[in-house]
């Protein structure tokens, strides 16, 4: 079990040092850690916890504690949570202070400019990994499809999109 | 503040400090009320509503969570925090943002870990687990498609993509290496822009290099 929470320990960490360009940027390391490399879950149990999370309210990753809290119970709960929000926050709490000193420099901008791609392919690679772990059978890739739509073309507040996901998920249509 | 006249909430300068205890309920609330998206109401919250920042405040912080790594959000309460009470405020704003998320997201997996045997709960669940990739796949898009007419920037993502998703290669030797890349190319290709901004006639050449560049 300490095994684990150091695992735990190590993985989120360098996940929180990581994440430029917000959660869902870390999502395929995150996979790939619990999923590939450790054997914690099955890829399917990765995107339902995501999805449960999705289907919370809060900041964007609340998958980390859940994740954390899957593996390892409380004390999972407890190392992910602080892995994940500790380092960054406290990267974010002595910077704060040093902000006006560099905000207006040139370098500021061009490495905020040069992540932005970075970002933009994690983003795609988290949305092409989940979906491949979660979507079987036409009905499912329906389901994604037109969320995907609707969530693009529309200004719809997600939860509604969610909720119908899970009601067409519960009539059993097309399902094994 | 309740029965303030309209004419003094015209006054933006007005600002009120928070006390250690407000910054977590006022977290506390905005961690409850956000879903899949809690930034344009923490601006409502902390700018207009308890007005703690100014507007040009909030942004300039934002630019600095922005710059950061971990979530936007999750740094803003820290950097408002640390604003008015230093590490306690931090902490408080930080504690007040992810606890009731964190609550409920641990209620739900008790949910699940229970039913998830039950073929309609799990049927339930797997159809929930396709439209979260479906928000996935159009928050991609949403983030994919300002860059399309930025060819360098598109191959960067592209390249990054396909280490990441098909490569399985990890996280932190692909952000070293293609994002210190991507932040070199982006530095040069700024280099050429103001170089031929100063210069007429390089004006003209750098114009016709982007030109065969997009």
């Amino acid at each position: 079990m300490t095994a684990t929470l150091i695992a735990l320990a190590v993985i989120f960490t360098q996940l929180s040092l990581v994440a430029f360009g917000g959660g869902n940027s870390i999502l395929p390391e995150m996979h790939r850690q619990i999923v590939d490399v450790h054997h914690w879950m099955t890829a399917q149990e990765f995107s339902a916890l995501f999805a449960l999370a999705q289907a919370a309210p809060g900041p964007n990753l609340m998958v980390v504690p859940l994740v954390g809290w899957h593996i390892a119970g409380w004390g999972g709960l407890l190392v992910t949570s602080l892995a994940k929000f500790g380092p960054s926050s406290v990267i974010t709490y002595f910077v704060v202070s040093l902000w006006n000193r560099f905000k207006d420099k040139p370098w500021r901008r061009i490495v905020q400019a040069g992540l932005v791609p970075m970002t933009a392919g994690l983003v795609a690679a988290s949305a092409v990994i989940i979906t491949v772990a979660s979507v079987q059978g036409w009905v499912l890739g329906a389901i994604a499809a037109v969320s995907t739509v609707v969530l693009t073309r529309s200004r719809i507040h997600p939860l509604y999109v969610l909720g119908f996901g899970a009601l067409v998920g519960l009539s059993g249509f097309g399902q094994v | 503040m309740n029965a303030m006249p309209p004419i003094s909430t015209a006054a933006m300068s007005e600002r009120e400090s928070p006390t250690v205890a407000a910054l977590f309920t006022g977290f506390f609330k905005l961690g409850l009320m956000g879903f899949g998206g809690v930034l344009p109401l923490a601006r409502r919250m902390v700018v207009e509503d308890r007005r703690w920042l100014s507007g040009e405040e909030f942004t300039e912080l934002l630019g600095l969570c922005q710059f950061l790594p971990g979530g936007n959000i999750i740094n803003m309460s820290v950097a408002i925090g640390s604003k008015f009470h230093g590490a306690l405020g931090a902490l408080s704003a930080l504690l007040g943002l992810i606890v009731a998320p964190t609550a409920i997201v641990i209620g739900l997996g008790v949910v699940y870990d229970r039913f998830s045997s039950d073929p309609r709960i799990e049927h339930m669940f797997a159809g929930l687990a396709a439209a979260a990739a479906g928000l996935l796949l159009s928050m991609a898009i949403k983030i994919v498609w300002p860059l399309r007419k930025r060819p360098v920037a598109i191959a960067i993502a592209a390249i990054c993509f396909v280490a990441i998703a098909i490569f399985s290669l990890p996280l932190v030797t692909t952000m070293l290496v293609l994002g210190a890349f991507s932040i070199l190319v982006t530095w040069l290709i700024e280099a050429r822009k103001n170089g031929s901004r100063r210069n007429a006639d390089l004006n003209a050449a750098a114009g016709k290099a982007e030109s065969r560049e997009g």
